[in-house]
Order: structure tokens, then C-alpha cells, then sequence
């Protein structure tokens, strides 16, 4: 781990302040349990580390309007333990598939959205987009559990979000403070797919921070979020899904379905959506949808059975928002 | 014949055999336990390798230039130097010291190497490409038996099929390293090691090879471990780190500590070898099997490896037609260590899975079959009664169904099972007891407790035989300077120190009867030590203590020697055991995901010393089962040659969620008069095919290969 | 090497996020030069320092961490991680350092009730906070923990490394709830590995645990 300095600011403003413009110069802390690995693996080297750990206004989880309010500094454990946030069933099934207690205590929900992809490659050290020698090292490589979706190059790696799929599914947003002010941006804009190597996968500027997440009233939404995980250990899914659906006269009359672990970011899948409305809710209707949700799916040399775990994961989260 | 040195019968032990909680448990639960990762020294340097980028390449230049500038740096010493060939990557180039932890590692990251790259290959399962990378050499081409085409000939029914299961590494969790305080007097080494009286001469003879360092004695290395936190057969010696260790104590005139990092420990340190092969196997329509032949090939890195023992248990040369040829693949990755139970857990899967299929398509109860073939088995008996035993454990006469008949939904069910067996033959040791006038009582020698219960078992055979309790006992291992014992590996270990300290410890306490006979005015063969007192069986009222028994010695204090083998010493141990297991599991055919419900074990170790202990390291074997047969693997990229998952997120291993149930029975009162039998790799051995086998049963196609990852389940179940 | 300078009993230093005193107080402001002005300058100098922006670092901190009801003061450089301090500086090596990923457990302390992984939180970061260790839980065998103890019983340990981890893991478990059921043990422990293969044992350790048992 490169040495560095650091700071804990009580106050937003000045931590934006103490953030290098310039990419790799500066970094942000949260609940560390991903930070704090890339800084010994060397794939992050800032010279200044800003902690937000003092900032008050970051904290908790509350009620806001008619929806939910959560802090950048808000922990998953604060999420699965707060009232206002109970109704939202797809983010409570989110948090708990973060099986390990040690970082739900710590680990913060902003964090989750915005830790590193967890690509092999890039965590060896090869960078975002796993290049050698100008050529991605993934599409003939060890690719098994790399992205279906979103991959025609030259980024491969997948999102590694829990919540990333739930919260776009609900619509939320995301309030970005930087040295010149605040702005709103939705979640599902947050991430974005790097088109080249001086590209993040995120749309926040060096300088910025999330300050918290707004997420919409979900009364009157069916929401539910399905894991295909391996393991009952901490362990990353092999694919996700979580949609939002509301229902006129027993029939789907709004449907979102956002897939995870898929594509370089939470994928949402309008041919899913489609292939929801109007139908009732139930494992037939899962089935279709999952089946149109990986439709265009594009396989690399091993991870052809993603695509079947996508499909059963929509399938399964459809039939668990019945 | 009958030595004084026999284990008690089995109506005379009040502590063999029973349970007993660990004599290091508190230790360890509290924290308290020093493992050499936990040592800290006055003075203490850190020190980190600075290890190979390349697959394969000559080092054309190492720069520490920078290096030497960093702030805490304190010295480095070269592991290999300019000129030399590197075989894989985390290959050991050199190691630098520093003030604190930190610097070390700033010091390591400033050391350039450069290297000419030169042609690599990682990958082993593809044999045809691995041929035409020219890394494919023949190694082993056995036919034994009957005459082979006659043998094809007479059976009615054959199965041909590919079967595998890919590399894995130990990962212990203590890794490899030690910290070494070399001064004037001594070179003082805590080792995480499972060989403590192997490693003053493995150092020695390290050091030795350095000009610059001259001859050192073996006996000026003294080897401390009290604890060390597992090895699994990748622990027996010194290694490049340790002898760089030494160096850099000796340069610098202070401790240092060098222990691996954890993607150090995964690349280099650890590494079981793969194996994969068609196999083909015949029977009889009545299910006795006529033939085998194996064509398989495996990786052990560079250098290959043995080929695993095939056909397994079943291999009775007399009457099974039999050949099993091998090709070894050389790849650029980290060399094979011993893992628990070497080429056997392979060999099951090879063996035990294709013999399964063969009964499925014979339409025949698995445990039919494996009962009617025993006789192809060293040990029919001992099958026999341990598969019914292990059936009833797992319930198998009513959940048992024909392959792939189970049921409509995602989730299916199924039963699978798989033998093994194990030498174990019990390694030298020697042991002196000392009994104190103040009734301490000590067991020394130079063995060590890697988790098994060292502790503990030389406790209650002292204890046993002494008349005592455990805590009466004090046992010193992990010393080199205590008496000579073996390296613990190959379930040695049990079988040897419980021999030696039994000899020792009768042979000290007829020195105390001696003593005892004078002042009681009876004979000392009349003497027994029993329940914390010595008296004469003739008269009890003749009696003495044991504390008082041993104030007769005044300021004397004895000591009992005792060696294993000892062909005077009675029949204490013997090799050579059998054990079942049985898997049933839940496959998700949606996913491809396997959930144990429960595995059962049934094992045969002749005299069970601490039944505690004994099931634990079942239970830990079937876990270790668990974690090869559904999830760990080490992957490794050709482009670049490296491990991609050198840690513990991606190398995936079982959590206590993920076990299911697990049932152990120990076969006790039955095989007793073997005396003591080594336990640690017999059960490691079954677990891989018996989930295998379950999850075919369950859904009605073979995985071939292992870990069973839902990739491969749902592969399988689309090309059936 | 013991590094510790001196320990004082005392609270968890709630206020202990500013630096202590008598540290060179170096502001934000001479901070903003890193990276050749790579750190936008800050308009108003008196809120930086009130909003308690101080640089600290790169060089060793003092720092005060409160472990097990005890305040150890010791120096830093601010990427030192908590286990590494312990380790290193405070000779605290119950708590292991095997994946250093925040994966394993091995690592694991409890922090104000919570259990965490040690390996990815900095020392700096652990200030103001009430630190548990294994080597709080007990004093001699005769005083263990009820965790400790029934760990023992059910032979819940073989090379024992992860063993430190899974305790306090355990006893962040019956902590929390009275009569955790087995399957809500193993969710508590589903952040702790084991390579020997000791979960049997440790499940029922802690199921136990809850229940009173002590022996």
C-alpha cells in the first residue's frame, strides 16, 4: 500500500475541496472493506485519502417526502434494521444477500454501488478494461464470470452491486456534491460503461461525492430482488434480478426489470419489461420475462450458463413479487 | 505375544477411546495460542519476497537501488540471481527487510526486476493442446491381471467415460514463513512447520550452500513451534523464505519475521495436482466387474508428478483385468505439495464415479454393487460391514431411486457414495517421560500438533497408563531440541508418538514401582497404577498416592525412553484402513447449484486414542470434501500465466452455512487389536466422488469434472 | 515489537475523531499543495479548520484506540491497518491476518457491538470507537467466555487459526440475540472460513453458547 495522507473532514463541502480534480490523485473512504483491499493490492495509489467518516449529514436512513432518504455513510445493517426502509422489499432481500455480518456492519450502501468491479483481471492488476499489449485479455481468457450483456468490448467486466439493480428498478437518485455545488443524478446514470481506458465505470468526476441516495415511494410497486449465489459464505451472485412492478385490474400495467452481475452495469431490460405487461404475475409470466431478458445476450467462450442463471434469476424474482 | 508395552484391554482404559475436550482448546478459543505468524521479537525486522511477474523467463536484471533508499530499509538477500531461469510466477527472487511492516512491503515494491520472457504454458485439462505445446510426456504404462481382451470379451455390459477434477491449493490459514533471531549462540527459528526435527538440517543445509555463510550445524538451529496454523501436507520443509529469513537475521543482526502473503501462499506454497481421464470399465450382467483401463493425464507444474494409484480399492490383481497408462502435462505454475492424502482423493473420483455409471446402466443399487465386488478390495470385511453401517447412517434403503428418477420441480434429489483407503504406517519417533519428585509428570519429544491433537492423545496415553487425568500430564512438543519424532505427514503421526510415549512412559513408571515396591515391602510386579494411586493388587491396603509415590524419590527424578518401532515393544499400531462415505445432496437444475443435505462417514483406524479428536478430523475431511467437490479451484490464465484467484474471494471455499448435516461413526471395539492407526488423510479421500455420484443420481447425467460449479452441472445437463 | 507507548484506562474516547492534542497541527490548507495543485484551493480558511479539515500524515500519527475498556495511545501512518496495529504495535495477535481482503474472519474484532473485519478498516479510523478483542473475552481458562468455553467442549478448533475470528464473530452472534436458532448461526458466521473444517463444532459452540451453556 502506497502511504498517503488523510483527512476527515466534518463538513461536505470541504471534503469535495480536499479531492483532486485530477483521476487517481485522491480517493474517497467510506466502510473501506473495498477501498481498503484495492489500496494494498496497489490498484488504487492516491496520495490523499478524504474520509467521510466525520461528516454528520451523511449518516442515516430516513423517510423523506414520500420516500426513503439514505446517507452515503449509511450502513447495509442500518438498511436491513430501519423502519423506513421495510417496505422496500427488493433492497431488504439485497442487503441480506451480503451474507457476511463484518461488512454489512461497516459497509456502506453508497459504497456498494460504487465499489470496483471485481473482474479478476482488473484486480490483478490489468486494469478496467484487462488489456495486454493493446488487446482485452477477457474474451479468450478465464471469462466465466464476466458479462452477457453490455459486452461488445472493450469493457467485459461486470457490476458488482448488490444494490445497484434494486434502486434503479425504484427509480432512485443519487445526490452528487462536488466543489461547485450539488446535483441530482439518476442511479442508474451513476454507471456507466467505460468506452476507453481513461474511463471510469462510474459518471462521478474525481472531485465528487455522493452525498445520499433519494429513492421514490414504493407504495402501490411489487418489488422484489433474487440471487443466484453459490454460496451461503460471502460470495459475489453469478446473477441478479430485481424488478418493480405495479398491476391494474390483477395485470402488469408498469414493469421494471434490472439484472446484476450481467453487464458492466445494472442492465435494465425493456424486452423483459414488455414481455411483463399485461400478464399476471407468477412463475409463467418469470419465464417469459427472463427468456426475453436474455434474448440478446451474447455469451464469451465460458460464461454460456449466465445466461441461463439470468433468465432463472428474472424468472424467480417475478414469481417472488406475486 | 504379550508385552507389558500392550494397550490396555478395552474393559481396563478409563481414558482411551472416550472423549476428552482438546488440552490446547482453551489456547486456542482464547487467543492466547502464539503461532510464529504472532511472534514478536525486541527488535524485529519485516521481511517480504519480492517474487516473479512472468510465467517463464531469465532474470536480465534486479535493481535495488531504489529499494536500499526506502525509508526502514535494512538489507535484502537474493533467492536466485541474474542469469537464472523463473518457472512461474510468484517464483521466489528475493527477500528485503525493513524497519516495520509497512516499509517492507514500500522496500519489495521498489525492487525492479526485469525479465526476457520466454514460452509459457498453464493449462492442463486440454491434453491435446498441451501435446501440441510439447508438454505432454508418458509416465506410467501398467497392465496387471487377467489377459485383457479376454477379459473385455466376457463382460456384458461397459461404460467409457471422461472424469476429472482440476487444481486446488492448501491455503492454509496460517501461511507459510517463520521468524528467525539469529545470534552468536543460536539460530533460533519459530517455524510454521510440520516437520520441527526435520527443519535444523533442511536449514543447515540451506545456509550451507551460501559461501559467504560457510558451514552451519544443524545443531546450532533450534526450532520453536508450539502452534502452527496448518499445513495439509505443504509444510515439511525449510523453503527458499525461510533460508532468505536466516540470511536477512544474520546481515542485519536482528529477528526477522517473513511470513507469505496470502496471494504468495496460493501461487507458490500450496498445489494439488490435477488429474483427468477417459476411463472404461466392464462387468458381468450380475455386476462383478472384469475390467478397468485409465488413460489419464495430470499437472503438478513444471516438474509433473506421480500418477495416481488406478483402479482404486477395487484392484485386485488376481481376478480384475487392469491397465492404466498416464501422461504428466509440465506447466509454468507453482510445483505440487503433498496434499492430505496424495493422488488418492483423485484416484477415488477416477475410480468410484466411472464404477457408479456402470452400475447405473446395470440398473443395480450402487450399494449392491460395491458389496458384491468387495472381494477386489484388500479388506472385504471391513467394506462390507462399514457400507451397511454407512447406508443405514444415511438412510439410503428409503431415499435411495434409480438415477435420475426423482421427481418433477427444479430441485432434485440423490444419493451417491465412494471408498477409500489408507496406509498410515506410523513414523520413527523417540520419547522420554520424566516423573518429578513433586508427581509432575512430562512427555518429551520433538513431534508436533498441526490441529490433530498431539497434545492431547500423549496426554491421555500417559495419562492412561500412569493411572492419572490429563491435566496431571505435561506435554513438550515443537522443539528441536526435544527427542527426535517424525515429520507429521501421511497420518504418521499418532500411530508413532503414541507408541513411543507409551513405551517411555511404562518403562518410567517401572522405575517408580521399583521405588515404590521397597517402601510398600511388596513386589513390583504386584504393583498397578491406577485412579491417581500406586497399590499392590494383592493387598489395596498397601497403597500409595501418587504424589506421595513420587516423594519416595527424593531429589531424584526419573526418565523413560521409549522408540517406535521397537520390535520388543509389543504391537502398538499397524497401517492399512477402509472407510465409506455417502453423499446426499439437492441439485437446483435451473441453476446448477448443489446443496449438501448431509454426508455420513463410517472409519476404520484400529484404537481410537481420543474420539473427540478422531471425529474432528473426519468431520474437517468431509468439509475439506465439501470444498473440492462444489467450489474451490485454482485458475489460471494462459495469456498471462497467472493465477487469477490467489485469494480468498474467488478461490471459493465452504462456509458454515454450506456443509449440511455431517454424520461421522468411528469403528470402535472391532479392529481394536491393530493397535493405533493414523487418521488424517483417510477421510479426505471419499468425499469428492461421493457428492459427485450424488449429484448424478440426483439428475441424471455425469458431471464429469470437479468442482461441481453450477457451469459444469448446467453444461452437463445440456449435453445429455 | 511492542510499540505501544503506554495505556490509560478510560472510556472510549467518543470524541477522540479530532487529533489529539499537542500534534503539529498542519492545515488543510498546507495540505492543498499535493499533486502540483492537483487539490482545488479552499475558499475560506476558518472553515476548513472548523470543519476539522487537518492533514494528517503521511508520516506515523498519534492515535488513541480503545481496546477492550483499555486506551493505548501509539503512531501510525495513516494506511496502518487495525489489524496490523494490533498486531504489530499493540502485540494484540489473537486476531489473525490470513486473507487480509476483508473474505476470511480470521481478522474479525467487534466494533461498538458490531463484528468487523479488521484487515480493511484503518487504524486512524477506529478512534472514538469501543474495540473488543478476543484477549478482552477472558483473563485465564477459568474465566472464558461462554463462547470460548463451549468452542472447547464441542471441539470447535483444530489448527486454530480461524479460531480468534469465529469467537468473536460468536459472540457478536449471542450478543445480539438470545436464542439464535441454527440457522441464524450459521448467517452469523457466513463471514469467518475454515480451512481444518471446524463449523460443526463451531455451530453448535455457539448455538450453545446462547443457551447458557459455559462448560
Amino acid at each position: 500500500m502506497k502511504n498517503f495522507e488523510y483527512i476527515a473532514p466534518t463538513d461536505t463541502l470541504v471534503a469535495t475541496q480536499a479531492l483532486s480534480a485530477e483521476p487517481g490523485v485522491t480517493t474517497v473512504l467510506a466502510g473501506g472493506t473495498d477501498l481498503v483491499s484495492l489500496l494494498k493490492q496497489g490498484i488504487e495509489t492516491p496520495t490523499r485519502v478524504v474520509s467521510l467518516r466525520n461528516i454528520a449529514a451523511l449518516r442515516g436512513i430516513s423517510k423523506s417526502g414520500g420516500g426513503l432518504r439514505i446517507g452515503a455513510m449509511a450502513t447495509v445493517d442500518e438498511l436491513l434494521a430501519s423502519k423506513a426502509a421495510a417496505p422496500y422489499r427488493s433492497l431488504q432481500a439485497a442487503a441480506r444477500g451480503i451474507t457476511a455480518p463484518q461488512v454489512r456492519a461497516v459497509g456502506t450502501v453508497v459504497g456498494d454501488l460504487l465499489q470496483r468491479p471485481r473482474c479478476w483481471y482488473f484486480r490483478n492488476g490489468y486494469g478496467l478494461l484487462a488489456m495486454q499489449d493493446g488487446e482485452s485479455l477477457v474474451p479468450n481468457g478465464e471469462n466465466r464470470y464476466h458479462a452477457i450483456l453490455g459486452n461488445k468490448g472493450p469493457a467485459y467486466f461486470v457490476s458488482a452491486s448488490s444494490f445497484g439493480p434494486a434502486l434503479v428498478s425504484l427509480g432512485a437518485t443519487a445526490t452528487v456534491a462536488g466543489p461547485e455545488g450539488e446535483r441530482r443524478v439518476s442511479v442508474a446514470d451513476l454507471f456507466r460503461t467505460p468506452a476507453s481506458a481513461s474511463e471510469r465505470e462510474t459518471s462521478l468526476m474525481p472531485n465528487e461525492i455522493v452525498t445520499e441516495i433519494n429513492v421514490p415511494s414504493a407504495s402501490g410497486w411489487k418489488t422484489s430482488t433474487y440471487e443466484v449465489r453459490q454460496r451461503q459464505l460471502l460470495d459475489w451472485p453469478l446473477a441478479t434480478a430485481s424488478v418493480a412492478v405495479r398491476e391494474r385490474g390483477g395485470r402488469v400495467s408498469d414493469a421494471r426489470v434490472v439484472l446484476g452481475h450481467v453487464a458492466p452495469t445494472p442492465w435494465r431490460s425493456s424486452e423483459a419489461e414488455t414481455a411483463l405487461q399485461g400478464k399476471s404475475l407468477g412463475e409463467d409470466a418469470g419465464a417469459e420475462a427472463g427468456k426475453a431478458a436474455v434474448a440478446a445476450a451474447t455469451p464469451l467462450s465460458q460464461n454460456k450458463a449466465k445466461v441461463q442463471l439470468a433468465a432463472v434469476a428474472v424468472k424467480r424474482a417475478v414469481a417472488m413479487a406475486a | 505375544m504379550a508385552t507389558k508395552y500392550d494397550w490396555p484391554a478395552a474393559d481396563d482404559r478409563s481414558l482411551i477411546g472416550k472423549r476428552h475436550t482438546r488440552v490446547d482448546g482453551p489456547a486456542k478459543a482464547r487467543g492466547v495460542a502464539k503461532y510464529s505468524y504472532d511472534r514478536n521479537l525486541d527488535g524485529m525486522l519485516y521481511a517480504r519476497l519480492v517474487i516473479s511477474t512472468v510465467p517463464h523467463g531469465r532474470i536480465i536484471g534486479i535493481d535495488t537501488s531504489t529499494a536500499e533508499r526506502v525509508p526502514g530499509y535494512k538489507g535484502h538477500v537474493n533467492i536466485v540471481n541474474v542469469g537464472d531461469e523463473v518457472q512461474w510466477v510468484g517464483s521466489e527472487i528475493l527477500a528485503i527487510c525493513a524497519d516495520t511492516e509497512e516499509h517492507a512491503r514500500d522496500a519489495a515494491a521498489a525492487v525492479a526486476v526485469h525479465f526476457e520472457a520466454l514460452p509459457h504454458w498453464v493449462k492442463d485439462e486440454d491434453v491435446k493442446k498441451a501435446g501440441e505445446a510439447n508438454r505432454v510426456q508418458p509416465a506410467k504404462d501398467d497392465t496387471k491381471g487377467p489377459e485383457m481382451a479376454e477379459a473385455w470379451a466376457s463382460a456384458d455390459e461397459t461404460i467409457e467415460g471422461y472424469y476429472g477434477l482440476g487444481i486446488i491449493t492448501h491455503c492454509c490459514l496460517e501461511p507459510h514463513g517463520q521468524v528467525v533471531d539469529w545470534t552468536d549462540d543460536e539460530i533460533t527459528v519459530y517455524a510454521s512447520t510440520q516437520a520441527v526435527a526435520r527443519i535444523p538440517a533442511d536449514l543447515a543445509r540451506g545456509l550451507s550452500r551460501d559461501e559467504s555463510i560457510g558451514d552451519v550445524s544443524a545443531d546450532a538451529v533450534h526450532v520453536i513451534t508450539p502452534y502452527m496454523g496448518g499445513g495439509f501436507g505443504s509444510k515439511f520443509n525449510i523453503d527458499t523464505w525461510g533460508v532468505a529469513c536466516a540470511k536477512l537475521s544474520k546481515l542485519t543482526g536482528k529477528p526477522v519475521k517473513l511470513m507469505l502473503d496470502r496471494d504468495e501462499e496460493l501461487m507458490v506454497a500450496g498445489g494439488r495436482p490435477s488429474d483427468y481421464g477417459n476411463i472404461k470399465v466392464g462387468a458381468k450382467k450380475d455386476g462383478t466387474l472384469v475390467a478397468y483401463e485409465s488413460e489419464t493425464w495430470s499437472t503438478g507444474g513444471i516438474a509433473g508428478r506421480g500418477s495416481p494409484p488406478l483402479p482404486y480399492v477395487y484392484n485386485n490383481e488376481e481376478r480384475l483385468a487392469q491397465r492404466a497408462r498416464h501422461l504428466n502435462v509440465s506447466t509454468n505454475i507453482g510445483p505440487a505439495r503433498a496434499w492430505r492424502a496424495p493422488n488418492h482423493p483423485q484416484a477415488a473420483v477416477l475410480t468410484m464415479c466411472p464404477l457408479e455409471d456402470l452400475a447405473a446402466k446395470l440398473d443395480m443399487n450402487p450399494v449392491d454393487f460395491f458389496k458384491k465386488n468387495a472381494d477386489l478390495t484388500a479388506r472385504p470385511e471391513v467394506y462390507r460391514y462399514e457400507i451397511d453401517k454407512c447406508a443405514e447412517m444415511i438412510g439410503w434403503s428409503e431415499k435411495w431411486h434409480q438415477r435420475g428418477d426423482s421427481g418433477s420441480g427444479p430441485v432434485k434429489r440423490g444419493l451417491g457414495m465412494s471408498l477409500h483407503t489408507w496406509g498410515g504406517r506410523p513414523h520413527d519417533s523417540t520419547c522420554e517421560v520424566r516423573i518429578q519428585p513433586d508427581g509432575g509428570v512430562s512427555v518429551n519429544l520433538a513431534s508436533q500438533d498441526l490441529g490433530v491433537g498431539t497434545y492431547t492423545t500423549l496426554s491421555v496415553v500417559a495419562a492412561e497408563t500412569l493411572g492419572l487425568q490429563i491435566p496431571d500430564i505435561t506435554v513438550n512438543i515443537g522443539s528441536s531440541k526435544l527427542p527426535v519424532s517424525g515429520a507429521s505427514g501421511g497420518s504418521t503421526t499418532v500411530g508413532g508418538t503414541t507408541a513411543s510415549t507409551r513405551r517411555a512412559t511404562v518403562n518410567a513408571l517401572e522405575e517408580l514401582k521399583a521405588v515404590v515396591a521397597e517402601a510398600l515391602e511388596v513386589g513390583a510386579a504386584d504393583l498397578v497404577a491406577k485412579e491417581g494411586k500406586i497399590f499392590a493388587q494383592s493387598d489395596e491396603s498397601k497403597s500409595l498416592s501418587w504424589g506421595d509415590a513420587c516423594r519416595k524419590l527424593g531429589t531424584r527424578t526419573i526418565t523413560g525412553q521409549g522408540k517406535q518401532p521397537d520390535r520388543e515393544g509389543g504391537k502398538l499400531n499397524d497401517s492399512g484402513v477402509g472407510g465409506v462415505q455417502m453423499a446426499d445432496v439437492s441439485v437446483d437444475v435451473e441453476t446448477g447449484i448443489v446443496t449438501i443435505n448431509k454426508l455420513a462417514a463410517v472409519q476404520d483406524v484400529g484404537l481410537v486414542v481420543c474420539l473427540a479428536q478422531c471425529e474432528s478430523q473426519v468431520y474437517g475431511s468431509l468439509i475439506q470434501g465439501i470444498a473440492y467437490a462444489l467450489y474451490e479451484e485454482s485458475v489460471y490464465d494462459q495469456a498471462t500465466g497467472k493465477m487469477l484467484n490467489p485469494d480468498m474471494e474467488f478461490y471459493k471455499l465452504p462456509g458454515a452455512g454450506d456443509i449440511g448435516e455431517l454424520e461421522v461413526h468411528m469403528v470402535q471395539n472391532k479392529y481394536d487389536d491393530r493397535g493405533v492407526i493414523g487418521i488424517g488423510e483417510p477421510p479426505v479421500i471419499s468425499p469428492g466422488a461421493a457428492i459427485s455420484n450424488a449429484v448424478a443420481n440426483a439428475i441424471g447425467v455425469r458431471v464429469p469434472t470437479l468442482p461441481l460449479t453450477p457451469d459444469r452441472v448446467l453444461a452437463a445437463l445440456e449435453n445429455a | 515489537m511492542v510499540s505501544s507507548r503506554h495505556s490509560h484506562d478510560g472510556p472510549a474516547d467518543r470524541a477522540g475523531r479530532e487529533p489529539r492534542k499537542g500534534f503539529s497541527r498542519r492545515t488543510f490548507i498546507e495540505g492543498v499543495g499535493i499533486g502540483a495543485g492537483a487539490v482545488g484551493a479552499l475558499g475560506e480558511p476558518g472553515r476548513a479548520q472548523a470543519a476539522g479539515a487537518e492533514v494528517l500524515g503521511p508520516d506515523p500519527v498519534p492515535i488513541t484506540l480503545n481496546i477492550n475498556g483499555k486506551n493505548h495511545d501509539l503512531e501510525v501512518e495513516p494506511r496502518v491497518t487495525l489489524v496490523d496495529a494490533l498486531r504489530n504495535s499493540l502485540d494484540h495477535t489473537g486476531a489473525k491476518k490470513v486473507c487480509d481482503r476483508a473474505t476470511c474472519g480470521a481478522c474479525t474484532v467487534v466494533l461498538d457491538g458490531s463484528p468487523v473485519y479488521s484487515c480493511t478498516m484503518l487504524a486512524i479510523e477506529a478512534q472514538g470507537r469501543r474495540i473488543e478483542t478476543i484477549e478482552g473475552l477472558s483473563t485465564d481458562d477459568a474465566t472464558m467466555h461462554a463462547v470460548q468455553s463451549q468452542f472447547v467442549e464441542h471441539d470447535a478448533q483444530q489448527c486454530g487459526f480461524c479460531t480468534p475470528g469465529l469467537v468473536m464473530a460468536g459472540k457478536a452472534i449471542v450478543d445480539s440475540n438470545a436464542r439464535p436458532s441454527m440457522a441464524e448461526v450459521e448467517s452469523g458466521l457466513s463471514g469467518n472460513i475454515c480451512r481444518c473444517g471446524t463449523y460443526v463444532g463451531a455451530r453448535k459452540a455457539v448455538y450453545e453458547a446462547a443457551r447458557g451453556g459455559t462448560a
